[in-house]
């Protein structure tokens, strides 16, 4: 069984007198007992040479995200204040937020039924993450440039991207349908934070290319790499940093820290906040609370802003929850408690928004019943586009590998072209039926 | 005897080397409380602890590379690569510290690490899920190679695999974990670096393994109510390759098809059908002949029945060997 966070977190905090001088205060369960050891002769050091307490840092402190995590709108919808981050948009902007929300909450659910329904081979959905995305999504001006994973569906959905191009690459049609160029959005990253360095290496552009710390405002731009808390434990990641802190590149690491890497915790990718990693790597880092929309685009702002600036990389954190499986085909009972799941409803980030709205008569139910359904008609187009999605012709493959092809592989295009041609377009995918 | 999966199997002898030999650890991402993704390892942890069944942080350098020095320390670990194309980032480690600690201490440090990889296509995954590099590690000296293609051989080959002193990349045909087959423990198994004849035949020789040994086989079954006579040859062994049974098959039939799911270019085939016609020139009717992926990356999964080799695709190569 999974102890629910603040479990964890009280046991963490709980037994950081039990071990030797020096060493990291970690929980019982992490540490085989360590006989104690004497120290050498001549080499004694005070218990404060080894820095500060783990414990402390990482200790009871940071249930429900720690001292440092920011945020301006409670999960009951009250408008907070932050001694250093403030939302100054108006109520027109919190609308425009919220519709976003919802229509990508509905592109999720529908993505979700299409591969129940065996229209899509596998789909990640982003349920419990849109704040995190809608908010550092619109964060982004149009010269800048986002790399995804393969759950950034909210922020795709920000870029313009249809998405319908979203469902391509889980339904077995092609790699991701959109330009990534145009979009300024890039293909969906699988292979686990492999994107973190190309966000570097396309900011190092953006430096050469002189639109960085220019003050024209719709000329500086920015990167922003998106990754989850597994990823951070990725070598490419952790060179993306030094990268990126090195060269002064202008790139947000946005992580989403959602909890879970398909079933491993978080304590199993770090003993210390995400966050607090990036100052050892040369730059700041912030945890903001990711079911906030308006403190994720506060923040993410700041950030970018800072980065178009000319004054290098930020870490952000956005603390979240991933609500539903890791992806179709995982099932989270194996290995979390519902407890936990229960406890993060109440932050839910579309939730927190609408009572907003309504508390403050900035919207009613007639204009909530308008979103829901335009929702649904983009729904219904999603579904329709999906199956109607063509399925990709065999011999194209031969044509996108090179910019040029390659005389060998011409031949064994025509060599399929004329094996396929062979069965009189019967060719049985029914194994056994020879022509 | 039970029925078991290919899962099952590889399941089965991974808790029987745990009990046989305390050195043996298991570790990868996802392996202890969810059991893998492929539910390989399940309730392994449960039995044998968090301290032998370990959930890595996500980084699959940091496997290998850790696995070195447990190995340096006298562990035996078993790591588990997710699936076949996130095997890259570990590549290095592989290639240059565990193929080589054995060479260049001469002999002084023994590296018996096994690395699972689940390999091949044929479940509709997205990309990165489908891929089949074992020629990578085949070509690497320092590295053994094997691929298990049904049930039995899974239980057996694992536990085999584990014993090996010699570090071995231990592929697993992804499609067929829930294929079964009876697990009879009292026949002794064949060694590891053997290869099989799976079908006896004398018109033309197929070589496969892993995941087309099925394909292979079903080949051979339709082809023999058209009247060829197909023997199938599962290599179970790809590096080193057990050259002596698909030397005999060759001069027997005189034609032989070689059958895998990775690119054709530079993979298996090219070594075997060299191997073939510096030994058996005189023997042959037809030049050896390969059915395999094309030299393209792996394709959108709706295609992919189109672009892995099936049955279709090994008897017109029969057809066109025979024809020579
Ligand atoms: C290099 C690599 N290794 C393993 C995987 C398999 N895998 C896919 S998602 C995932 C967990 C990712 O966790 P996290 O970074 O927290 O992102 P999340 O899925 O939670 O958004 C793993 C291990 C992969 N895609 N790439
Ligand atoms: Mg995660």
């Amino acid at each position: 069984m999974v102890l629910s966070q603040r479990h964890k977190w009280e046991t963490i905090g709980a037994v950081h007198a039990t071990l030797v001088d020096g060493a990291a205060r970690l929980p019982p369960s992490a540490v085989p007992a360590i006989p104690c050891i004497r120290r050498p002769k001549g080499a004694r050091v005070t218990d404060a040479a080894f820095g500060p307490d783990l414990g402390e840092v990482f200790g009871p402190s940071h249930e429900g995200g720690g001292p440092d995590l920011i945020q301006l709108l409670t999960p009951e919808g009250e408008r907070i204040e932050h001694s250093e981050f403030s939302f100054d948009l108006g109520d027109e902007q919190i609308l425009g937020f919220y519709r976003d929300l919802v229509m990508t909450r509905r592109i999720d659910t529908e993505a979700t039924a299409l591969q129940r329904q065996g229209e899509l081979g596998i789909w990640a959905s982003l349920l419990g993450q849109e704040a995190a995305q809608i908010g550092s999504g619109r964060a982004l001006r149009d010269q800048d440039f986002a790399f995804p994973t393969y759950r950034e569906h909210g922020v795709a959905w920000c870029r313009g991207v249809d998405p319908l191009h979203l469902l391509g690459l889980f339904r077995g049609v092609d790699q991701g349908g959109w330009d990534p160029i145009a979009d300024k959005f890039n293909l969906y990253t699988i292979v686990i934070g492999a994107q973190a360095l190309h966000a570097t290496g396309y900011a190092m552009g953006m430096q050469r290319d002189g639109v960085v710390g220019t003050g024209d405002p719709d000329r500086d731009a920015a990167v922003i790499a998106y990754f989850g808390d597994g990823a951070t434990s990725q070598g490419d990641v952790n060179e993306s940093f030094i990268w990126a802190s090195v060269f002064n590149a202008p790139v947000v690491f946005f992580c989403q820290n959602n909890q879970w890497a398909i079933s491993e915790p978080i304590e199993r990718q770090s003993r210390i906040p995400l966050y607090q990693r990036a100052l050892g790597f040369g730059f700041p880092g912030l945890r903001v609370d990711g079911n906030d929309v308006l403190a994720v685009y506060a923040v993410t702002t700041a950030a970018l802003q800072r980065a178009r600036e000319g004054s290098g990389p930020t870490f952000v954190e956005a603390y979240t929850y991933r609500m539903g499986a890791h992806t179709t085909s995982d099932d989270p009972t194996k290995y979390r408690v519902s407890e936990d799941l229960e406890h993060w409803k109440l932050k839910d980030p579309i939730e927190r928004v609408k009572a907003y709205l309504s508390r403050n008569g900035v919207a009613d139910d007639d204009h909530f019943a308008a979103v829901e359904a335009e929702a649904e008609e983009m729904a219904v187009h999603l579904r329709k586009g999906c199956l109607e999605l063509p399925d990709p012709s065999p011999l194209d493959i031969f044509d996108q590998v090179y910019e040029e092809i390659t005389p060998e592989l011409q031949v064994q295009q025509a060599q399929f072209a004329a094996y396929l041609s062979s069965f009189e377009g019967a060719h049985a995918s029914e194994q056994g039926a020879r022509p | 005897m039970t029925a078991i999966t290919l899962g099952k199997g590889v399941n089965m002898g991974l808790r029987a080397a745990m009990e046989k030999d305390p050195k043996v650890i298991i570790m990868g991402e996802d392996v202890g409380k969810l059991g893998g993704v492929f539910r390989v390892t399940d309730g392994l942890q449960k039995d044998f602890g968090e301290d032998r069944v370990i959930d890595t942080p996500l980084a699959e350098s940091g496997i290998l590379g850790t696995a070195v020095g447990l190995a340096m320390r006298g562990y035996r670990p078993v790591c588990e690569i997710q699936f076949d194309g996130f095997v890259y980032p570990a590549y290095d480690q592989i290639v240059s510290q565990v193929a080589k600690l054995h060479f260049r201490s001469r002999g002084r440090v023994k590296m018996p690490i096994v690395i699972r990889i689940p390999f091949g296509g044929g479940i509709g995954a997205v990309e990165h899920h489908s891929e089949s590099p074992e020629a990578y590690f085949a070509h690497t000296a320092g590295l053994k190679v094997v691929a298990c293609s049904n049930p039995v051989d899974a239980y057996w080959m694992i536990q085999q695999s584990i014993d090996s002193d010699d570090p071995i990349v231990f592929f697993e045909p992804k499609r067929r974990y829930w294929e079964k087959a009876e697990l009879d423990e009292s026949v002794a198994p064949d060694g590891l670096f053997t290869s099989r004849v799976m079908r006896e035949g004398d018109d033309v020789t197929v070589l496969a393994y892993g995941p087309m040994v099925k394909t292979s086989l079903e080949a051979a079954a339709a082809a023999a109510e058209e009247g060829t006579s197909i023997e199938v040859i599962d290599l179970r062994t790809l590096s080193p390759l057990d050259l002596h049974p698909i030397f005999a098959s060759a001069r027997k039939t005189g034609r032989v098809v070689v059958v895998h799911e990775a690119p054709v270019t530079l993979g298996l085939g090219s070594e075997l059908s060299a191997r073939i016609s510096e030994e058996c020139f005189y023997f042959l009717e037809a030049p050896v002949l390969r059915v395999a992926g094309f030299d393209t990356p792996y394709p959108p999964s709706r295609i992919e029945e189109e672009y892995l080799p099936d049955l279709d695709r090994v008897l017109d190569a029969v057809d066109r060997s025979l024809e020579y």
